[in-house]
C-alpha cells in the first residue's frame, strides 16, 4: 500500500511540475500574470509532495520492508536505524529521489523570495527549475522506481512497479545491506553535500536563462545570481573536501584524490564556478564581461549535468560510478536539450550583452582577474580532455586508454602554481591602472619576507625545486593577504580613530565578500602546504612482519605487537593488529590498523594513523596477503604536512561562509 | 606571458629530467625482490580488470597474481621498462597510467597546451585593443589631479564601505 | 556603480557566422561522441545470429593445433567452434573446467568440433597450474592485449560462445555449465546441421 502511495505522490509531483512549466510559458507569452502566479504556486507545491515521497521511502527503509526491491538492496537487519536512513542515497533510485527532493527544496526557496523587482524573471526561472524537476521525476518514475517491489513469476523473482499477471509478492527475510564503504561518517555526509552543490547551481542557471530570454542582464541580475552561486559553490567545495577526507580515511591507499573521472566530473563545475565568482567582481565594479560571465554560469551548470550524466549513465566505468542503467538515453536527451538551448540562447542574445570596454593596463586588477579565468579554464580543458579522450580513443581505434595522476598532475601543477602567484599579486594591483613600478613597489616587501619560507625549507635540507617554489608562493600569498588585512585596518583606524582590533572587525564585517575571500586565499595557501608535503615528499614501504619485528620509515619505527581476530556484533569478521610507534627510540603511541570483512564478502581497510602538524604516519594492515601472527604484511605511508590540507579546508569553508553571509543591502545607491 | 613561461619552463625541465634519468641495465639473478621494489613498478600500472585502481593497492586475487608476476620477473632480472612493456603487450595499453605516446594519442598531450596558448593569445589580443581604445580616451580627457597614494587608498576604502553600509 | 564617463560603446555585432558554425559543429561532435559511447556501453556482448569476426589465438606452450602454436577462427570454418573465456583467478570457472574437458574428449576424435580456451587477463604461472590441475587438453592460450575478449565484448568470466559451421554465433552461456549434458545439448544440434 505504502509503496504504491509513494509512487502515486511522485506521479502527482510530476504532473504538477509539468503544469508549472506550461502555465508559466502560457502566462508569460499571453500576458496573463494570473497564470504565472499559478505556476509559481505549483512549483511551491512540488516540495511537500516530493518530501512526502522521500519520507515514505525512509519509512520503508527503516522498517525493513524487504519486499520493496530498493530496501532489499541497500539495507539489512544488522544495520542501525540511522544508517538505514542514510541508505536513502545508497543506490541509484534512492539517490535520484534525494536529488529530486533537493531540487524541489531549492525551487521552493527561490519561489518564496520577494519577486516584485524581478517580475519578468519569474516565469523563466519557474520554467527552468520545473523542467529539471520534471526530468528527474520522470527518470525516477519510469526507469528507476525506488518503490518497485519483488514479485515471483514463472521467469523467477524480479522487481516490478505493478503486479504482473500470475505472480506472488516476495518478502525476503533479510536484505543485502549497504556497501561497507558507505557506512563511514564522512561518506554519510559527502554525497548529500555534493548533491547539494550540484543541485543548487540550477538556480543561478535559471536566472541566467531568464536574463537571456528577457534580454535583461544588468547589475540586479548579477547580484541575485552571485549570491546563489556563492552558496552553491560553498556546498560543492564542502562536498569535494569531504570526499577527499573520506578517501584518505577509508580507501586505504594513503591518498586523497585519485583523478578518477567521477572525481573530475565534480571538480569541473567547481573550476568554472570559481572563475565566475572572480570575474563577476569585474562586472560589478566595471560593467565589463557580461558575455563572459553569462557563459561561465551556463557552462558551470552544463558541466554539472554533464558530470551527472557521465556518472550515472554507465558511459564511464569507475569505482564511483553507479551500475549501468536504463536512464542513459533519457539523460542524454536532457543533456542535449540543456546544451543546445544554452548555446542557442547565448548566440541569440550575444549583441545585447556587450558592454563598455575600458582596460588601461595589463597589470590592472581586471586584467589579472581575466588571467585568473584563463588559468581556471586551462585546468578545465585538461580535465575535460582527460575525461573525453578515452571515449574518443575507444571509438576511433578500439583501444582503451587510462588517464591517471601523472597526466593530470603534470598538466595542472604549473597552472595551479600560476594561480597561487596571482593570489599574491592581484590584491596589490589597483582597479583601472597598475604599472610594473606601482606593483613592484607594493610587492617587494612581501616578496622579501616570504623568502623566509624557502629558506626555512632549505634549512631542513630540502632542495626539491618544486617544493621550494611552492613554499615560496605559499609564503607570498599569506604575507600579502595578511598585509591587506593590516593595511585596511590601519587605514580605517586612522580615519575613524578606532582601536586596531575594532577597525579590523568592522572592516571585515562590513566588506565580508572581500575579506572572506582573503580568508579563503589564506586557506588555499594552507591547503597548498599540505598538498606539497604529501605529493612531493610522501614515502612508503611494505613488508611482512612476524610478531616482534619492525619496519623503519622516515625515522619512525613501527613495531608489530600483536594480532587479534574476532567477530563483531554486526557480523563483520575483524582482523586487528596492534603496532607501537617509536621515533629515535622514544615510544610515541600504539596504533590499531585493521580490516573488516562483511558478511557479503566486502572488505574494508581502516588504517591506524598518527597525526601531527608536521606529518601523518599511516599504517595499513594489508588485506590481500594472508595474515597471521607470524606473517602480517604492513604498508606504512609517511605523509609530511598533510594535516594542513584539512586545516586549510576547514578555514576555507569558514571563509566562504563569511563571504556568503548576507549583508544589509543599501538600495539607495545609484546605478541600479 | 608569465604563466606561459612558467608552463614552458616546467615542461622543459620535466622533459630534460626524463631524458637524463639513467637507464637501469639488466642485472644478474637477485634475491627475492622486496615488496617495495614490486610496488615501485606496480604503482605505475593500473589493474587490468578493476576500474581506475592502481595495481599496488588493488586487493583482488587477480591483482595479487599480477604483483607476484612482477616479483618473478624482477627476480629473473627484467628491467622496469621490460616489465611495463610486457604488461602492455599482455593486457593492453589501458594498464598504463597515461596513454602511450603513439598515433592518435599524441592528441591527448597536445590539445590542452594548444588550447591554453590559444586562449592566452586571444586574451592578449583583447587586452591590446582595449588598452589602445582606453589610451585614446585618456588622451582626450583631462589629466587626473595628483593625489597622495595613501589618502587615495583610504578614500577608496571608505567609499566602498559607504556603499556597502 | 559603473564608471561610465570614460568609456566608449563598441558596435553591437552578433556572433559572426564562422564562429557559430564552429560552435555548433563542436557541440554536435561532443553530443555524437557521448551518444555513440552510450550505445556502446549499453550494447552488451555480441549477439546471437551475427557472423563472428576472425581472430587469432596464440596458444600456451605445449598446446598445438594442426602442428601450429596458434589458431585462427577462419581456418575452423566448417566445424562447430566452442570459445570458452576463463581465468585462473575466477572461482566459478573451476566449476565447469572438468565438464569442458570431458566434453572436449568426447568430440575430439570426430574432428568436427573444436574447443578453444581463451585465458582472460591472467598470469602465465597461475594459468598453467590451472590447466594442469584440470588436465585441460583443448587448445588454450592467453588473450593478448585483451583483443579477443573486447571483440566478443564479454561482461565477465566464465562465458562460452558457440559458433556454428558457417561462422555464425548461435548460443551464449554466461556462467559455468552445470553438467556435461548441458554442453552436449547445445553442440549436438549444431553438429547435425550441414
Amino acid at each position: 500500500m505504502i509503496p504504491d502511495f509513494g509512487l502515486g505522490i511522485l506521479a502527482m509531483a510530476f504532473i504538477v511540475s509539468l503544469f508549472a512549466v506550461g502555465a508559466a510559458i502560457y502566462g508569460e507569452t499571453a500576458h496573463k500574470p494570473r497564470w504565472v502566479e499559478s505556476a509559481r504556486r505549483a512549483m511551491l507545491l512540488t516540495f511537500p509532495l516530493v518530501t512526502l515521497a522521500a519520507l515514505l521511502l525512509i519509512y520503508l527503509l527503516v522498517s525493513g520492508r524487504y519486499d520493496v526491491e530498493y530496501v532489499y538492496s541497500v539495507t539489512n537487519n544488522a544495520m542501525p536505524s540511522y544508517l538505514k536512513v542514510t541508505a536513502l542515497w545508497g543506490g541509484q533510485p534512492g539517490s535520484l529521489l534525494f536529488w529530486a527532493w533537493l531540487l524541489a527544496a531549492f525551487a521552493s526557496a527561490v519561489t518564496l523570495r520577494k519577486w516584485e523587482r524581478d517580475r519578468e524573471f519569474l516565469p523563466w526561472v519557474v520554467v527552468v527549475a520545473s523542467v529539471t524537476l520534471a526530468f528527474f521525476l520522470a527518470l525516477i518514475i519510469f526507469f528507476e522506481n525506488p518503490f518497485a517491489r519483488l514479485w515471483q513469476t514463472v521467469d523467477g523473482v524480479a522487481a516490478y512497479t505493478f503486479q504482473p499477471a500470475n505472480s506472488l509478492l516476495v518478502t525476503p527475510a533479510d536484505g543485502n545491506g549497504l556497501n561497507p564503504l558507505l557506512r563511514h561518517p564522512g561518506m554519510i555526509i559527502h554525497p548529500p553535500m555534493l548533491y547539494l552543490g550540484f543541485v543548487s547551481f540550477v538556480i543561478p542557471f535559471a536566472f541566467a536563462f531568464a536574463a537571456l530570454i528577457t534580454g535583461r542582464s544588468d547589475d540586479r541580475w548579477i547580484r541575485i545570481t552571485r549570491r546563489w552561486t556563492l552558496w552553491a559553490w560553498l556546498f560543492l567545495s564542502l562536498g569535494l573536501a569531504l570526499g577527499a577526507r573520506w578517501a584518505y580515511d577509508v580507501l586505504g591507499w594513503g591518498g586523497y584524490w585519485g583523478w578518477d573521472p567521477v572525481e573530475i566530473a565534480a571538480l569541473m563545475p567547481w573550476l568554472t564556478g570559481t572563475a565566475f565568482l572572480h570575474s563577476v567582481i569585474i562586472q560589478e565594479k566595471r560593467g565589463l564581461l557580461k558575455q563572459w560571465n553569462m557563459m561561465l554560469i551556463i557552462l558551470t551548470y552544463d558541466l554539472v549535468i554533464f558530470g551527472t550524466f557521465l556518472t550515472r549513465s554507465g558511459v564511464l566505468s569507475s569505482v564511483h560510478a553507479f551500475a549501468q542503467s536504463a536512464i542513459g538515453p533519457m539523460f542524454f536527451a536532457f543533456i542535449g536539450l540543456t546544451l543546445v538551448s544554452s548555446v542557442a540562447l547565448l548566440i541569440w542574445r550575444w549583441p545585447s550583452l556587450k558592454a563598455e570596454v575600458e582596460m588601461k593596463s595589463m597589470l590592472s586588477r581586471e586584467a589579472l582577474f581575466l588571467l585568473n579565468n584563463l588559468l581556471f579554464i586551462g585546468i578545465l580543458v585538461v580535465c575535460f580532455w582527460g575525461v573525453i579522450f578515452p571515449l574518443i580513443s575507444e571509438l576511433a581505434t578500439g583501444q582503451k586508454v587510462t588517464f591517471g595522476p601523472p597526466f593530470y598532475e603534470r598538466a595542472t601543477a604549473p597552472l595551479f602554481g600560476a594561480l597561487m602567484a596571482l593570489m599574491a599579486i592581484a590584491p596589490l594591483s589597483a582597479w583601472g591602472h597598475s604599472t610594473v613600478r606601482t606593483l613592484g613597489r607594493a610587492i617587494w616587501k612581501p616578496a622579501v619576507i616570504a623568502l623566509a619560507a624557502p629558506l626555512a625549507t632549505l634549512a631542513f635540507g630540502i632542495t626539491n625545486p618544486v617544493a621550494l617554489t611552492g613554499f615560496y608562493l605559499v609564503g607570498l600569498v599569506v604575507t600579502v593577504t595578511i598585509y591587506e588585512f593590516w593595511r585596511g585596518a590601519r587605514a580605517r583606524q586612522s580615519a575613524h580613530q578606532e582601536g586596531f582590533l575594532t577597525a579590523l572587525w568592522t572592516l571585515a564585517g562590513r566588506n565580508r565578500r572581500r575579506y572572506g575571500g582573503y580568508i579563503i586565499h589564506i586557506a588555499m595557501a594552507l591547503m597548498a602546504i599540505g598538498i606539497l608535503g604529501i605529493e612531493v615528499f610522501q614515502t612508503e614501504t611494505q613488508k611482512s612482519l612476524g610478531v616482534g619485528e619492525s619496519i623503519e620509515l622516515a625515522g619512525y619505527t613501527v613495531h608489530y605487537d600483536s594480532l587479534a581476530q574476532f567477530a563483531h556484533t554486526d557480523g563483520r569478521w575483524v582482523t586487528r593488529a596492534e603496532v607501537s610507534i617509536f621515533k629515535d627510540g622514544v615510544f610515541l603511541q600504539t596504533l590499531a590498523p585493521r580490516y573488516d570483512v562483511y558478511p557479503d564478502g566486502q572488505p574494508m581497510t581502516i588504517a591506524g594513523v598518527r597525526s601531527t602538524l608536521a606529518d601523518d604516519l599511516y599504517v595499513l594492515l594489508v588485506n590481500w596477503e594472508s595474515v597471521s601472527a607470524s606473517q602480517a604484511p604492513f604498508k606504512v605511508y609517511h605523509n609530511p604536512l598533510v594535516n594542513w590540507l584539512w586545516i586549510g579546508s576547514a578555514i576555507f569553508i569558514l571563509g566562504t561562509i563569511i563571504a556568503a553571509w548576507p549583508e544589509k543591502e543599501r538600495t539607495a545607491t545609484a546605478g541600479k | 606571458m608569465k604563466s606561459r613561461n612558467i608552463f614552458l619552463t616546467a615542461s622543459g625541465l620535466l622533459l630534460l629530467a626524463a631524458l637524463l634519468s639513467p637507464p637501469s641495465g639488466v642485472q644478474a639473478q637477485q634475491p627475492t625482490p622486496s615488496d617495495d621494489e614490486v610496488n615501485a613498478i606496480a604503482r605505475q600500472l593500473y589493474c587490468p580488470v578493476c576500474e581506475n585502481t592502481p595495481l599496488d593497492v588493488c586487493p583482488t586475487q587477480a591483482c595479487k597474481q599480477w604483483r607476484d608476476e612482477i616479483r618473478l620477473r624482477l627476480a629473473e632480472g627484467w628491467t622496469e621498462e621490460e616489465i611495463l612493456q610486457y604488461f602492455v603487450d599482455e593486457y593492453g595499453a589501458r594498464v598504463l597510467a597515461e596513454p602511450p605516446r603513439s598515433g592518435l594519442n599524441w592528441l591527448a598531450y597536445i590539445v590542452p597546451p594548444l588550447a591554453f596558448l590559444a586562449g592566452a593569445y586571444l586574451l592578449f589580443r583583447a587586452f591590446r585593443s582595449w588598452r589602445a581604445l582606453a589610451r585614446q580616451q585618456a588622451a582626450e580627457a583631462a589629466p587626473p589631479p595628483a593625489t597622495n597614494g595613501k589618502d587615495e587608498y583610504v578614500a577608496r576604502l571608505e567609499e566602498e564601505l559607504r556603499k556597502r553600509g | 556603480m559603473t564608471e561610465n564617463n570614460q568609456s566608449i560603446q563598441t558596435p553591437r555585432r552578433s556572433v559572426p557566422f564562422w564562429a557559430q558554425a564552429v560552435i555548433w559543429v563542436g557541440l554536435l561532435a561532443l553530443l555524437g561522441i557521448l551518444a555513440v559511447s552510450l550505445l556502446r556501453a549499453q550494447q552488451g556482448t555480441i549477439q546471437v545470429g551475427q557472423v563472428v569476426d576472425d581472430f587469432t589465438l596464440s596458444l600456451f606452450e605445449g598446446y598445438t593445433y594442426n602442428e601450429r602454436d596458434e589458431v585462427t577462427l577462419s581456418e575452423l570454418r566448417g566445424k562447430v567452434v566452442v570459445v570458452n573465456f576463463w581465468a585462473s583467478w575466477c572461482k566459478p570457472c573451476e566449476q565447469e573446467a572438468a565438464e569442458l574437458e570431458e566434453a572436449w574428449r568426447y568430440y575430439e576424435s570426430s574432428g568436427e568440433v573444436v574447443f578453444l580456451g581463451v585465458d582472460y587477463v591472467d598470469t602465465e604461472p597461475e594459468a598453467r597450474s590451472y590447466l594442469a590441475k584440470f588436465d585441460i587438453t583443448f587448445p588454450s592460450g592467453p588473450d593478448r592485449g585483451t583483443r579477443i575478449s573486447q571483440q566478443f565484448r564479454i561482461e565477465g568470466v566464465p562465458e562460452t560462445y558457440f559458433i556454428d559451421r558457417d561462422g555464425v554465433l548461435r548460443q551464449i552461456q554466461t556462467g559455468p555449465f552445470p553438467s556435461v549434458e548441458a554442453i552436449r545439448a547445445i553442440i549436438d544440434p549444431l553438429l547435425a546441421e550441414e
